[in-house]
Parts: C-alpha cells; structure tokens; sequence
C-alpha cells in the first residue's frame, strides 16, 4: 500500500445515485482501493463507461472519467488508450450495457487486446431502466416485459471472453471486496486486455440475489494459462465461483512504427 | 470551358482500361495540361467491364463537359452499361478493335465516327504486348504526345512493374503513334508548357490530405465503399506522422473510438459514407453534448440503404443536417471540387476543435474517386487551436469546471495527464463541473452554450463561394457546385450573367451572406443531385430564398452536367 495516498483520495464528493445495498458501491470501493494501493496520480487515470446505474461510476472517482452512450464504453476506452497509451485506462458498466447492446465491442475487445482493464458490474437485470432481463438473467426470471421469463439461455461472459482471447479472465463479488480489489489490482498490471466480470446484486429489481452471499465461494483451483483446461472450468461451474480463472500473456495491441517521416514530405508524392 | 477534350476508354475485365486512363492522366500531366478523371465500374467485385472518363485542358477542370470527343473500347463486352455516362453525338470518335466484331448498334446510333484499330492483331505481335498499351498510342498521337512524355508517365504508372513491363508498352505505345487514325487536329489543345507544381490526387486523397494538415493524427473506421480509398491512404500515412489507424468493429465503434482519442486530447477523424453515417448518429450527438471535437466525413453514395456504393448522390444532406436526436449544434462544411477537398477538411478539422464540436464533411463519390491533375492546393493558415485548461490555469480551490459558461461558450478543456485537471466528460445534460443534471436551468444554460459558441463564432468569407454577378442566382453544393461554376461562365459568354453561390458552410448557415449575395436577383435556382431537394427545402425552411426560388434537383447517379445547367438558366430567363 503507498503510504502517501489513501482510498478517500480518490473519490469525488459527488453522491452515487445508487439504492442503499447496490452491488455498486462495492467496485467503487475496490477501485478506490486499487488506485491508492497502486498509487496512480490521479490525472494518469481516466474511466470510462456506458450507460445504466453501474455506468455512473466515473463521476464518483476523482480521476478523468467519460460517462458515454449505452453500449460504447469500451469503444470510447480503445480510442483512448490507442491515443494515449500513457495512460491507465478502465472501462467499467453493467451487463446490459456490456453484453447485449454493446456486445460486439466486447468480442473485438478481447481480441484486440490493448492494455485495458474492463470492470462489468453483473445483476443479472436492467437495473436502470427498472427491471428487464439482461443477457445474464436466468430464463424463468419473469419481469413485466417478459410475464413468461425470457426463455433465453444465459450469457457466457467469462467462456465469450476466453474465446474471443481475453488474456485475463477473472469473476469477483460485491460481498468479497478484498478479492475483488486484489482482482482489480492485478487486472490493472496485465499487460493487455483484463476482463472482471463482478457479481454485483440489484437488491431493488432482484433481491433474491441476496443468497448470493452464500453461493459464491474461490474457484478450487489456482489460475490456469491453458485455455482448454479454462474453458473446462468455466462450463463446469454454476457461475459463482470467483478469483482469477485465466491468465495468458498474449502480445498486447500495438501501435504500428514505421520510420518517420513529415508532412511536406508525404505532399511530395502529388507532384506530377 | 471551350478547350478542352473529353476520352473515354472502356474495356471488360483485364483490358486495362483503367491503367490506359492513369497513364494519360499522368502524361497529360507531365505534358502541363490539366485533367480530371472519374471511374465508373460494372458489378463485379474484381475483374469486370470498367471505363475512365477523362477531360483535359490548359485551364484547371473541376468536371466533366457535356459530351465525350473520343471513345476507345478495347472491346464491346456489356458496353451498353455505360452510354449513359458516356454521351457521344456525330462529332464523337470512336476507336475499337478490329478483332472485336460488329460495333454495337447503341454507339453506332449516336452518329460518332468508328475507327477500327488493329489492337490485339498488333499487340500478339509484339512480346510482351496489350493491345490496350497500342490503344493508348493512339489516343497519344490524336493529343500529339510526344513517345518522350509517354515513357515518363509509363515509368511513374508503372514503374514498380519492371523494366521489361515498361518497354513492352512503350514498344506498343509507339507502334499505337503509328495507326493511322486520320487528321483531328482540332483535338488538340494548344501545346502547354511543362509544369512541375501540378498534383495529381483524387478526391479522397485530398480529403485525407486535408485531415493531416489540420492535425488529425488519430481515425478510426469501418470498411465502406466509396469512403475506404481515404482510410487506405492514411493509414500508413498517419503511421509515419505518429499517428494511429484502427480499423473499427462497426462504425458506432468508429464513432466513439474518435471521440475517446480526442478526449484523450488528439485530434481525431472517421470517414464513411451514407450507411455509416446513420450508424453514427447516436455517437456523434454525445460529441456534441460532451463537447469533444470530432470531424466525420461522409463520401455519399447513392441512397438510400445499401443504395448504389459505387456512384455518386448528394442524398445524405438531410441525415447530415437533422439526424441527431434532441437539439444538437454542429456543424456541416462540404468541399466545391476535388482540389477544395483538402481546403474543406483541413478547415472542418480545425474548426471542431476549436468550437469543440462536432464537424461533418459532405464529400461525395463523384469528388472522392476522381483524380485531377490540378493546382498544388495552397497550404491555408487556419486557427487551429483547442482551448486546452493548463495546469497553470486551473483553480486548485474547486473541482474543475469543464463545461463552465463563458462569454463564447468555449470553455477550456483539461486534457488527461493534466494534474487537478479531473474531470468526468458527460452525454447526460450536466452541470457547469460535468455532473448530471436534469434542472430546467442547467439544461437551458447549456444548450445556450453549446447553441451560441457555433452561431457566435466568425467563419470568414470562406463560408461560401461566390463567382459571377448577374440577376441570374444558382445556388448549389459540393460536386453540382463545380459544374454550376462551368455552366455559369457558359451562360456569360452567352450574354447571360449568372451567379454562382457555392456552399461550403451549410450549417450553421450563414442567413445574412445569403441574402446580401441574393441582393438585387431577379431569379434564384437551387440545383442539387438528389431526388427531394434537400438544400432548397432546407433553405427555404431558414427563409433565405424568396418565394419565387426554383429547385432544379435530380438523384444520381449521372452527374448532373454544365449544358444541363445551361439550358435549364436560359428556360429560367425566358421564363421572365
Ligand atoms: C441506445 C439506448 N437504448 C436504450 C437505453 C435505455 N437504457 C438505459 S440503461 C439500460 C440498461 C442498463 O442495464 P445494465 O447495463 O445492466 O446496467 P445496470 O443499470 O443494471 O447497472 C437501458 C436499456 C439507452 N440509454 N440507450
Ligand atoms: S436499481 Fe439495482 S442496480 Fe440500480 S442502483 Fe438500485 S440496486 Fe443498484
């Protein structure tokens, strides 16, 4: 832990719009945590999000942030770290927001695998929009769009990111903060892309989620750099083991060098 | 323009029509003369029947005339695809391959006079030959080229090819010079002298240009046709210039990759055409509201859904103008011709960060894959700075206040990496520090700030163009635009004084330009290549245009062209 600065350094004295109990709080608190003990100057740090309750997250930590549209978050996050590599980048939102409209930034996130770090608060509903199922949400869950459930099979986030070649795969619990900040910390050091999927829990749309507290438990194993041997795991479990399931230090995005050259020099190649 | 000469070489897949085209292009070039190519193409993603159209002169051409002087068809396979674009009378050339069977009967009726040329006859004859090198020694000697400037253009066509590919077609270039095609001294153009500060670049290219002279050194984008050739051309461009190309997912990716470089404090652009430009939408509105300045260029296809990718339409005008949802100044800036295409980009760039807005290109096919020899464009010196909040700047005392209200509704931004700088960019309606808001106060304060910093800023003359000066006022955009500006020296040599109001600005829309150029007009005409009318309703919606104000718009792909344009003025005036 850097002695010099502390958690509360990192928060702004904006009050999260979120319900007394929210799942939230607890990543907030884990980044808070992980900024401090990594000891990052707050203005190298920017997070960036999408759209919903998880998506407010930016506005509370005192550091650059960008609050975008629903879905984009990891497009704005690319743009970003492509442009500024020196800085630490997260991208960070709920699982609507990062699986159903804004999936196909997911996959070609994993596979691009720039050197960011992309939080997903899952609550399994559309906590912002008042209760719809998600990706995540189990079929049977019957809201009042959906009176017969969804009928549709979960989302696989953690098997999508291994396959799409995620290099760090990790699930975390809002009620384990300690894991979940060791998970941030070190999903921030990956070099390349990092992918925390955080069990976060709506108590206002789904209390049920409530026994959460006695179904998560570690993953029995250690982490593994066998995808094979990851995605064994991942398809086995019931979706509430946490920890890091999956490191690979594959060859993060880059940018191409060729040698330099000016402008007047390139306008050269018009002339007749 | 009266000296000029129209060509027109066609041929199916693997004749070469195109290569002939490139490197009568460039020998007119080295030749000093000024030239505008455009391409057309049939369906086939590679190797199908293809022509260039061509017009030379000793003054600078900014499109094509009315008709074509000269045909070449390397053969006759599928021609009947491009007579449309390719209008012959009985003053036409046309010059086939004697091996190629009967001329088909839709040339024949234009009244043009046929050539038969020993084109592949010769061409086996030589090692290495194509009949289409044998073609272009023809059109060569009709222009009086000299072989000397033939090999030049050869060696910087082709060049990379090879020697031996070289000397094969110079050997057929010079057994083409020795066709007998009969005496057409009137094709040639008075003899120019030689330059070596023209540019040869297309439309794209100087659009790309453009993005780098105004400092753009981050794009992210999505394959599209005809937008690609610009990313293309970046690309390793920008890489030389420390910058960065992403090839995008989709294009809300592209959009909002943008707009997280340029937060990041790079100046940042994507390229597409109609199709991306509606996947854009939502994206570029969070540019507007969290005022982070990017440029998007839209090459416009014809529309609308998957349309025509290949040809040409200024259909996207209204996307352009009202696409956004909710009330979101911006700003949409279209270049005249191919050379204004560096001007209109390179200014769009510098104007979204410096209203830290966001700024669209209307650029079209027609402009963007067509080649000119032109001009070198002037390197244009443009206020180009972004209002950057300095470490020194920032008062340590509050939290930063990224959106604070200022007299011109610019506020300074802090770019990451700034230290007290923190701020959280926001597409909520916010406060003056970022922080969502949804009071009627805050949302008012904003929108005014955001409305006022475009309508208050000085665009300068370069708003529009304005050439001419008679009762006669045709108002137009983009591509029409250029051909307008031919049509109205037309009309004035023709005792019709006309003139020609070319918008490069068209929004914020700059009312009192308007009605002061309008001033004294006796007829206004807005002439555009789409089907509704979309500048002249939009105009008449501001309520620039006087109630008698006529549209004269038609949807691509044909380009709408200078003649059309002159007897559409002269029906006006007689109409009187
Ligand atoms: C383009 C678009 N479509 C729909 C919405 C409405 N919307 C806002 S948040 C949200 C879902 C949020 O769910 P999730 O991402 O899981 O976040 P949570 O609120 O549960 O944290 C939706 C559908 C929107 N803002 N934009
Ligand atoms: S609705 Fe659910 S997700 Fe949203 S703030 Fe409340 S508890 Fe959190």
């Amino acid at each position: 832990m850097n002695e010099m600065v502390k958690p509360k350094d990192y928060k702004t004295d904006i009050k999260p719009i979120w319900c007394p109990g929210c799942g939230d709080f607890a990543t907030l608190s884990a980044l808070t945590k992980t900024l401090a003990y990594l000891g990052l100057p707050k203005h190298e740090v920017a997070v960036v999000s999408g759209i919903g309750c998880s998506s407010r997250l930016p506005a509370y930590i005192d550091s650059y942030g960008f609050h975008g549209v629903h879905g984009r978050a990891l497009a704005v996050a690319a743009g970003l770290k492509a442009a500024r590599p020196d800085l630490t980048v997260i991208a960070a939102g709920g699982d609507g927001d990062g699986y159903s409209i804004g999936g196909n930034h997911f996959l070609h996130a994993c596979r691009r695998n720039m050197d960011l770090t992309y939080i997903v608060m899952d609550n399994h509903v559309y906590g912002m929009t008042k209760g719809q199922p998600s990706p995540t949400t189990e079929p049977d869950w019957v809201s009042k769009l959906t009176p017969h459930g969804s009928g549709l099979r979960p989302f696989q986030p953690l098997a999508i990111a291994l396959s799409s070649g995620a290099g760090f795969i990790a699930r975390g619990f809002a009620g384990d903060p300690l894991t979940l900040t060791r998970l941030i910390v070190d999903g921030i050091n990956h070099r390349g892309f990092s992918f925390i999927e955080v069990l976060s829990p709506c108590p206002t749309f789904r209390p049920e989620q409530k026994q959460w507290k006695q179904l998560a438990r570690p993953w029995q194993q250690e982490a593994t750099s066998d995808p094979i041997e990851a995605a064994m795991r991942i398809h086995s479990d019931d979706g509430m083991s946490t920890g890091l399931i999956y490191q690979n230090n594959l060859p993060p995005w880059q940018p191409g060098t060729m040698p330099a050259r000016d402008l007047a020099s390139i306008e050269q190649e018009f002339l007749v | 323009m009266n000296n000029s000469v129209s060509i027109a070489v066609t041929g199916s897949g693997g004749s070469g029509a195109v290569t002939t085209g490139l490197i009568l292009l460039q020998a007119m070039a080295k030749a000093g003369y000024y030239g505008y190519m455009s391409r057309t193409a049939g369906p086939q993603i590679r190797g199908g029947e293809s022509a260039v159209m061509m017009r030379f002169s000793n003054r600078p051409v900014h499109c094509g005339d009315d008709r074509f002087d000269v045909l070449l068809a390397m053969d006759w396979h599928k021609l009947e695809r491009f007579a449309d674009e390719i209008p012959l009378d009985g003053n036409s050339l046309i010059f086939g391959d004697s091996a190629a069977g009967d001329i088909p009967e839709i040339l024949t009726a234009s009244g043009a006079a046929f050539t038969a040329l020993d084109l592949q006859q010769t061409a086996r004859s030589i090692e290495g030959g194509r009949a289409n090198m044998l073609g272009l020694g023809s059109l060569a000697r009709l222009l009086g080229l000299s072989g000397d400037t033939m090999r030049q253009a050869l060696q910087a066509t082709l060049g990379k090819k090879g020697e031996h590919i070289i000397a094969a077609s110079m050997a057929c270039i010079e057994q083409g010079m020795g066709f007998d095609i009969g005496d057409h001294g009137q094709l040639q153009l008075p003899s120019s002298a030689a330059q070596d500060s023209h540019w040869n670049i297309s439309g794209n290219e100087a659009c790309g240009l453009g993005a780098l002279r105004g400092g753009v050194r981050f794009v992210a984008a999505y394959p599209i046709t005809p937008a690609s050739d610009i990313l293309e051309w970046l690309a390793p461009r920008l890489e030389k210039l420390g910058g960065v190309l992403l090839q995008a997912e989709d294009e809300l990716a592209s959009v909002n990759m943008i707009t997280g470089a340029s937060f990041g404090g790079v100046p940042s652009l994507t390229a597409t055409s109609g199709p991306g430009l509606s996947l854009m939408m939502e994206g570029l509105g969070l540019a507007v509201a969290s005022e982070t300045p990017i440029v998007a260029i839209d090459v416009m296809r014809g529309g609308p859904s998957t349309g025509i990718p290949t040809k040409s339409e200024q259909s996207d005008l209204n996307l352009a103008l009202y696409g956004f949802h909710g009330d979101a100044p911006h700003l949409v800036v279209a270049p005249l011709d191919i050379s204004d295409c560096v001007f209109a980009t390179h200014w769009a760039v510098c104007l979204a960060e410096q209203l830290q807005t966001v700024a669209l290109v209307l650029s079209d096919q027609s402009l963007g894959q067509t080649r000119a020899v032109m001009d070198k464009p002037p390197h244009a010196e443009l206020p180009c700075q972004r209002r950057i909040a300095h470490v020194q700047d920032i008062d340590v005392s509050q939290a930063f206040q990224r959106y604070q209200l200022t007299g011109d509704g610019v506020s300074p931004m802090s770019i990451p990496g700034t230290p007290a700088g923190m701020y959280t960019a926001d597409g909520l309606e916010h406060t003056e520090r970022g922080t969502p808001s949804s009071m009627a106060s805050d949302h008012d304060a904003q929108m005014r700030k955001r409305r006022d910093k475009l309508t208050a800023y000085n665009y300068g003359s370069t708003w529009a163009r304005i050439d001419g000066n008679g009762p006669v006022a045709i108002i137009s955009w983009g591509s029409t635009s250029a051909v307008c500006r031919e049509a109205a020296e037309r009309l004035a040599s023709m005792g019709i004084p006309a003139r020609v109001i070319s918008l490069r600005l068209l929004l914020p829309l700059n009312h009192r330009g308007i009605n002061e150029v309008l001033q004294g007009c006796s007829s206004v005409v807005v002439i555009e290549q789409n089907q509704a009318g979309q500048l002249y309703h939009y105009l008449h919606a501001e309520q620039v245009l006087p109630p008698h104000a006529r549209s004269y718009a038609k949807p691509g792909p044909l380009t709408i062209r200078p003649g059309e344009v002159v007897t559409l003025i002269s029906g006006v005036i007689n109409d009187e």
